[in-house]
């Protein structure tokens, strides 16, 4: 999900392209904001849920009679950021822990205020974050039902005893990552009796830990699956995974009052259950407006 | 040097993800593959080239079998099998039936236009002396065939090495493990590990093949006896000749 690819690369070489030929001096570092300092330019990176989110903080901003653009679908976080910084993008929805990792690779930091505070002082010049939501889409162990009443599970520490007879399924880099088996085994003390690498909590994960060739697996915890298949998420009460809550990103020079006051509300109002229903609205196809709006008329935010 | 260093590490060289281990889980995937795949191509290609019925129908399947996208197939594979072994073999046979897809059209199109191609002239005598159908096929059809079954085979076994790397990406070993998690782990040392083995025995296998269809293949067909082997003999008893 967080990860560089050729489209991302390519989408970012089209908006250089675009914004070139929009001007006539191709050396001026911000000319593709439409002019003047009153728009604000909403990016998002390349997978729908952050689509949605800009296009939910767009739309907010938009209610409240401000000039919007929207860039959605620009890439991973190796190319959106430098866009942030040149000014080509001024608004971003981000994850507070996997931006905190991407900037400082060092950091401990695991709950959420650690890692607001950790990511504060780790943001680069001329970039703030906003009042954080309490919405997460962040790394989970999950279990069957079947598998939960089995061994009695309710917090990831709770396989320890029973680690020997239970597979995990994860993504490849799990097995030598710290929010992975080695964290597992430090924190936790699990040895699982093997692992099954497979696809980042998409449709092997999801499909080996329904139809049993895995027992536990990590999915992510704004997977609408996760409920269609009457799924247990067990408890991550050491913290391991990093809090991944989600934080506007915006470049200073952008930063009004009426922005950060109408994007603190939408923080206010979201929640991680929000997020899975409207991931699965997605996943029905249904279009980023269409969510958003309904979204926004639920919560009195437009 | 950032390319060997996975490969130098003596660390890489045992356990459950040391390369001897991946290495010999790729050779059983590809072998495995191959001798079913040989199994189901090689029948049908002696049939079809020897009574020319079906021509139409196995071309036609062998260019549709090479369009299949491995990738896109071993996932929806795993997908559709799941439900149905609750073992891992939700991910062997998978794997293994998109290995053979791939394997059937060159042994199969090899074996058929070995035999089809046969020489007329020998195919003719052999009835003329009365050989039965079947002797036809075995003594002389099958003989003759050989260089293209095995050409056809050697390309099949070079597609299945190289492609037996995807068994990884639905949680099995071999040497795709090397590139799946090096990629994923940002291991390019790792990744590299993995290619250079992968070629390395592609390499090697392509070579033993080569080598059996040396041994096998009759010399009048390679016309490699008369220069070598019979000289030598005459020379060595020249009151033969």
């Amino acid at each position: 999900m967080f990860k560089p690819t050729v489209a991302g690369a390519f989408a970012l070489s089209l908006l250089a392209f675009s914004s070139l030929s929009a001007t006539a001096d191709p050396l001026s570092g911000t000319s593709g904001n439409a002019s003047g300092s009153a728009t604000v330019t909403v990016g998002s990176a390349d997978f729908p849920e952050s689509q949605l989110l800009a296009t939910i903080y767009a739309k907010a901003l938009q209610a409240k009679g401000m000039d919007v653009a929207t860039r959605l679908n620009i890439g991973s976080r190796e190319v959106y950021i430098p866009a942030l910084l040149d000014g080509s993008i001024d608004l971003l929805p981000e994850y507070s822990g996997a931006l905190l990792s991407y900037l400082n690779k060092e950091s401990t930091a695991h709950a959420p205020d650690e890692v607001l505070e950790a990511l504060k002082e780790a943001l680069p010049d001329g970039v703030t974050i906003l009042e954080a939501s309490d919405a997460q889409n962040s790394d989970m162990l999950a279990v069957t039902r079947e598998t939960a009443e089995k061994y009695g599970l309710e917090t990831i520490g709770d396989i320890a005893p029973v680690g020997g007879e239970i597979v995990v399924g994860a993504a490849p880099e799990w097995r030598t990552r710290h929010e992975g088996l080695v964290g597992l085994n430090e924190v936790y003390g699990i040895d699982f009796k093997s692992m099954k690498p497979l696809d980042v909590g998409g449709p092997l994960t999801l499909s080996a830990l329904v139809n049993g060739q895995v027992q536990a697996a990590n999915l992510f915890s704004t997977d609408p699956a996760i409920a269609a298949n009457d799924l247990v998420v067990l408890k991550d009460d050491k913290n391991l995974f990093s809090a991944q809550n989600i934080v506007p990103l915006i470049a200073e020079a952008k930063l009004t009052d009426d922005i950060s006051s109408t994007l603190d509300a939408v923080s206010e109002a979201l929640t991680t259950e929000d997020l899975v229903e409207m991931n699965g609205r997605l996943a029905q196809h249904e279009g980023y407006d269409a969510v958003a709006e309904d979204w926004l008329t639920e919560n009195g935010l437009n | 040097m950032i390319l060997f260093e996975w490969l130098l590490d003596p660390a890489n060289w045992s356990g459950p993800y040391g390369a001897p281990t991946l290495i010999w889980q790729h050779v059983v995937y590809t072998l495995a593959a191959l001798l079913l795949a040989s199994a189901i191509a090689v029948p049908i290609g002696l049939y079809v080239g020897h009574t020319r019925r079906g021509e139409f129908v196995i071309a036609g399947a062998a260019n549709v079998l090479r369009a299949l996208p491995s990738l896109g197939l071993i996932v929806l594979l795993v997908i559709l099998f799941a439900p149905v072994f609750a073992s891992d073999l939700a991910f062997i046979v998978p794997s293994l039936v998109v290995l053979i897809l791939l394997a059937v059209p060159p042994i199969m199109t090899g074996t058929y236009s070995g035999v089809a191609n046969a020489n007329r002239a020998a195919v003719d005598a052999a009835r003329g002396m009365g050989f039965t159908p079947l002797q036809v096929l075995l003594r002389v059809e099958i003989p003759c065939a050989l260089p293209l079954i095995f050409s056809g085979l050697r390309g099949a076994t070079l597609q299945v090495i190289s492609t037996a790397t995807i068994a990884a990406y639905v949680s099995l070993g071999g040497l795709g493990r090397l590139i799946i998690d090096g990629r994923a782990q940002n291991d390019y040392s790792q990744m590299a590990a993995g290619a250079i083995l992968v070629a390395l025995l592609a390499l090697v296998v392509d070579l033993l093949i080569e080598f059996v269809a040396f041994a096998t293949v009759s010399r009048g067909l390679t016309r490699r006896g008369t220069n070598r082997f019979s000289t030598v003999r005459r020379l060595l008893k020249p009151n033969r000749s």
